[in-house]
């Protein structure tokens, strides 16, 4: 369970170019919850989940992780609890390491790490089973680079890495919008089936509105570094696009005028 | 031809910056942190042993002494990083230059000899060997246990961390992994390989010298770079491997030069022989591949 209180964050305070990118942000997501999150450019999807995960610090607000307080822990502090996948491919996994090296780093996130071999020989088989349910032949390829593989397939490992050691949230942040459409499907029929079997709380950025309402149990729509509205259950079931922008309407008074999301 | 004594001599400086390499491969290639520390570790290694062994310390216990003070070098480097937010290369060049003072007040002055002192070569003069072999036979003891350790302990939890942090370090913060801390580890641990060398390189010469270390940076670059032109770095151990071929290679090559009288070269050249073998090992590589195309188009 996460419980973020009126988060606040100014990018370059004082400055010509100072940005308020979280304006007193609140959201509580509950254990088992997967929640949509969607918002223009600018307001501040990005920003609030780099909180959540101690990328960056908030001004003021506090941050609960299980009833931790996070709020003022960097990142490899928080790992423990929070597992992410980002939106470029290339930047949850490292290309210089094998996949199986890649995937021994992930089953340590969180943990002390020794002087013992990493890869360890007890790990192969669950390397190799939980690679399998990919469906992409990885599982007879544990000592090739990770560089050898195409962006799906790293995006693939990215999220079977983040859910190989257990945490109390996943991040997904626009992590299938660099993928072509086929990919990007696949990538996000495998975050479902990820989230349901291991029954995990997640919380996932998009771009589409389309997709947020399709994905998950429950949408949330930021703008200007606030919640503006926040659907969940029978209110959201047989909700469309057009319906999203009415209430969005009707609670700023505002019109959408972001093309892409709209398009997208 | 090189005479015996030359070719032992360059194989036993060779096997010495084989030490100073596998440094230069941790920071430069595992952890992406472009470290000149070296410059100053090497002498602060060689002035540490020498004082200490002729303090009357055992000269084991002086080389590890030497290896720890490496250690501190690198690790002020790495923190004036990590904590101080200076960039990388700026605060080895900060430690450097602040090691040149302190080496000089370790020693107390310039130069110091350790002519009719016991050394770690001292009891390996008894086995028999002529006296220009037995350095060639301790160093490569001692660099084929380093380079297994280091092996080991890149492939240890702990070092697959450090390699994730010079690979991608978002990546390795979302794993846990505290890079911060992996910096100081790794420069570190490089710098204590190059204050081994530091002290290794005192004891078989018979002398520490506080200039001993310009240019040392080069010529472990040199020698990793040309190891790599030689063996493909596929894997960690092929690294580490190409390291000492690269700096035994490398030495032989000096020794050559500076050896065919044709060439006219002299000893002074030596700065020059260096850059211009740094560069052909960085360009060499790329012009094989090139060649290789041509060839290959000729053929189609």
């Amino acid at each position: 369970m996460i419980t973020a209180t009126d988060l606040r964050l100014t990018f370059g305070e004082g400055t010509p170019l100072e940005n308020p990118a979280l304006r007193g942000m609140s959201l509580t997501v509950n254990q088992g919850e997967f929640v949509t999150v969607i918002g223009s450019n600018g307001a501040g999807k990005s920003t609030f989940l780099n909180a959540l995960a101690g990328e960056v610090l908030v001004d003021s607000g506090k941050i609960l992780v299980d009833n931790i307080n996070v709020t003022k822990l960097p990142t490899h502090k928080r790992t423990g609890r929070v597992a992410r996948v980002f939106q470029d491919p290339l930047a949850g996994t490292c290309e210089g390491l094998s996949i199986e090296e890649n995937l021994a780093l992930a089953i340590k996130r969180g943990k002390r790490r020794g002087l013992g071999t990493a890869v360890k020989k007890q790990y192969l088989e669950r390397f190799r089973s939980s690679l399998a349910t990919l469906g992409l032949g990885l599982e007879n390829r544990l000592t090739d680079k990770m560089g050898l593989l195409s962006g799906g397939q790293r995006q693939a490992v990215s999220l079977l890495m983040a859910s190989l050691t257990p945490s109390s949230i996943l991040l997904l942040d626009e992590h299938t919008a660099a993928l072509d459409p086929k990919t990007a499907s696949f990538v996000l029929e495998l975050t479902q089936n990820i989230i349901a079997e291991q029954k995990l709380t997640a919380l996932m950025v998009t771009h589409s509105m389309k997709q947020a309402l399709e994905v998950g149990t429950r949408t949330v729509m930021l703008h200007q570094g606030e919640v503006v509205f926040d659907i969940a259950g029978k209110d959201r079931e047989g909700l469309e696009v057009k319906d999203l922008l009415n209430l969005f309407e009707q609670q700023r008074g505002l019109t959408v005028d972001d093309d892409s999301l709209l398009l997208s | 031809m090189l005479s015996n004594i030359a070719f032992y001599g360059a194989l036993e400086t060779g096997l010495i910056y084989g030490l100073v390499a596998f440094g230069i491969y941790l920071s430069f290639r595992v952890l992406d942190f472009p470290d000149l520390t070296v410059d100053g570790s090497f002498p602060l290694g060689a002035a540490v042993a020498a004082m200490l062994i002729i303090a009357g310390w055992n000269p084991w216990l002086a080389t590890g002494a030497a290896i720890l003070a490496g250690m501190a070098a690198g690790a002020v480097t790495a923190l004036l990083n990590v904590k101080l937010k200076i960039l990388n290369l700026l605060a080895s060049i900060l430690t450097m230059i602040a090691l040149y003072s302190i080496n000089l007040r370790i020693m107390g002055r310039p130069n110091v000899a350790l002519l009719m002192e016991d050394t770690v070569l001292t009891p390996w003069y008894k086995l028999g060997l002529e006296y220009y072999q037995v350095p060639v036979l301790l160093f490569t003891l001692v660099i084929g246990v380093s380079l297994f350790l280091l092996w080991r302990f890149m492939k240890s939890e702990t070092g697959l961390a450090m390699r994730a942090t010079g690979a991608n370090a978002r990546m390795a913060r979302a794993q846990g992994i505290a890079t911060g801390g992996m910096i100081v580890l790794g420069v570190a641990v490089s710098n204590g390989l190059v204050g081994l060398a530091g002290a290794l390189f005192a004891q078989s010469q018979g002398a520490a010298d506080v200039t001993m270390g310009v240019g040392v940076i080069v010529i472990g670059l040199a020698s990793l770079i040309g190891g790599e032109a030689v063996i493909t770095p596929t894997s960690v151990f092929r690294a580490l491997l190409a390291c000492v071929v690269g700096a035994i290679i490398y030495r032989l090559a000096i020794a050559f030069a500076l050896n065919a009288d044709a060439l006219g070269l002299k000893a002074q050249d030596l700065n020059l022989i260096t850059a211009v073998l740094v560069t052909l090992a960085i360009v060499l590589p790329g012009a094989r591949v090139s060649l290789m195309n041509k060839f290959k188009r000729r053929k189609a």
